[in-house]
């Protein structure tokens, strides 16, 4: 584990820059980390966001983008023109989460 | 009489059975198992199967033997779970009442959620997650003399999530061996970033299929198959063609469990990870590939989830609080091909690190690293499965993950 600053505070952060703190995230620190991926966020980015996050208390799982649509309710297709390319691993970059994983 | 009933009769159940019966005295408990199948599959054999390294026969058993003497069995299928009355439903209207419920009937491949793939499955579509499955995929691979080769993974979770990693680099040493490894491209497709995604099996095995000469296509969100065409298609417009496909479809729980409203959008059973309790449900609890829990969902699991379970059963069904919490262990060996295969050990938060296993320092197995020894541990532990692990017998393992024997990174 290593550590960076980000929105003037230290956060603790993996190999990837994934934080690994579920309690070290805000809403700014998202703004910044969406940013640094070249996300600009809008009210349909936040409510994936706010769903991954909540989701996450709940099960200590990021959701997998069949989640976010089945019941986040933001169409897969969605996904990928709200977070082009890697939905799975961008927004859960931006919501201070692990990126979805397997056992090795 | 006091009544336990255990819905699914395969790894967990069984073992569920088997340690139940003997910590819960007869005279008070009544224990029923209802068993879908009739028929108990070794199911790491479906990984050697399609390589006719495996006689199929030898991979399945009948159920009822392995249930013990006390336990009901029935044979049928499961229908409802009727929470609030405590009843289960089977599909020829038999009821059952309980006190306590384990659910124990794992996950199912879903070829027919995917748009295309269900429509030339045991055609140029193959799988090996069920018995029939690998049978037919032995065939398909026999009569393979060349081309295109993809092996997928639709999303996570899935049932023994490293096996298709495993089938991949066993399908590269199969064609080596049949000289026609140069006729074959292979392709692993998959929805996560990577082959490996956990840093420290990253830095050890990151080059394990470049140097294989096994092409990767990561972040691959399946849309549909074009079953004409024998292309995958992503949601971000990739098509990867195939001549052969074997994937691994959407693995679902028991559709009766999204029917009793027990389960999540995929029908596993929502439970607390470190007790298998159902939160609105106290008397509902769940084991093996049927819980939601954030580890993988293989027999190691089963195993060590029985290895604390029963306890806490028996301080619950005298109104005590459990004690004991499961920590999400497990146990896998990875068959890497020419005779290796690599071993790892993890819970729900320590991903999979090097050291030695299971005895610290000693081993005699290699954590996170290539070697026969593992290889031989995998065989090793077919007879073990039978003989020890479904009748709840001990075996030498902590059933909490210990970092004892690990090296953890700078």
């Amino acid at each position: 584990m290593s550590t960076t600053m980000l929105a003037g505070r230290e956060i603790h952060v993996d190999g990837e820059g994934f934080l690994t703190e579920y309690d070290e995230w805000d809403e700014s620190l998202a703004l910044e980390l969406a940013t640094q991926i070249g996300v600009e966020m809008t009210p349909e980015h936040w409510d994936v966001i706010r769903f991954l996050r909540s989701d996450f208390a709940q099960t200590g799982q990021t959701a997998t983008t069949r989640r976010v649509q089945a019941v986040g309710g933001v169409p897969v297709k969605q996904q990928f023109a709200l977070f082009p390319k890697k939905p799975g691993k961008k927004m859960s970059y931006i919501a201070g989460l692990p990126k979805p994983a397997g056992c090795v | 009489m006091r009544r336990l009933v255990i819905l699914g009769a395969g790894t967990a159940g069984t073992i569920a059975a088997n340690k139940l019966r003997r910590l819960l005295t007869k005279d008070e408990w009544e224990i029923t198992i209802v068993d879908q199948r009739g028929t108990h599959y070794y199911q790491p054999a479906f990984l050697f199967i399609p390589f006719g390294r495996y006689r199929p026969d030898k991979a399945r058993r009948k159920a009822a033997p392995l249930i013990p003497d006390g336990v009901t069995r029935v044979e049928g299928a499961i229908d409802r779970v009727d929470p609030d009355a405590r009843t289960v439903r089977l599909a020829d209207g038999r009821e059952l009442g309980y006190e306590y419920l384990i659910i124990a009937t794992g996950t199912s491949p879903h070829p027919e959620e995917t748009p295309g793939m269900a429509d030339d499955w045991h055609g140029a579509v193959h799988s090996f997650y069920t018995f029939d499955d690998a049978v037919a995929l032995r065939d398909a691979l026999a009569g393979f003399s060349g081309g295109r080769l993809v092996v997928h993974i639709t999303e996570m979770p899935i049932k023994c999530p490293v096996a298709p990693l495993e089938f991949t680099l066993l399908a590269d040493d199969y064609f080596k061996r049949r000289g026609i490894r140069d006729k074959v491209d292979i392709t692993f497709v998959t929805p996560l970033s990577g082959a490996f995604t956990k840093p420290v099996a990253a830095a050890a095995f990151g080059d394990m299929l470049d140097t294989r000469g096994i092409a990767v296509e990561a972040d691959y969100m399946i849309e549909s198959i074009d079953p004409e065409a024998r292309t995958l298609n992503s949601y971000d417009e990739r098509e990867v063609p195939y001549d052969l496909l074997v994937t691994v479809p959407l693995n679902k729980g028991a559709e009766y469990v999204g029917r009793s409203g027990l389960g999540d959008e995929l029908d596993f059973v929502t439970v607390d990870h470190g007790t298998l309790r159902h939160p609105d449900h106290p008397e509902i609890f769940a084991v093996g590939d049927a819980a939601a829990v954030p580890t993988s969902k293989a027999g190691a699991v089963a195993h060590f989830e029985l290895d604390i379970f029963p306890e806490n059963f028996a301080r619950i069904i005298e109104g005590k609080e459990p004690v004991d919490t499961f920590d999400g262990h497990a146990t896998c060996f990875i068959e890497s091909g020419a005779g290796k295969a690599m071993l790892i050990d993890f819970n729900y938060t320590t991903e999979p690190l090097p050291g030695k296993f299971p005895v610290p320092a000693v081993g005699p197995l290699p954590l996170l690293k290539e070697s026969r020894f593992n290889h031989w541990g995998k065989l090793a532990f077919e007879p073990v499965y039978w003989s020890m692990l479904l009748p709840g017998r001990p075996l030498p393992l902590p059933a909490h993950m210990s970092m004892r024997g690990k090296r953890a990174p700078a």
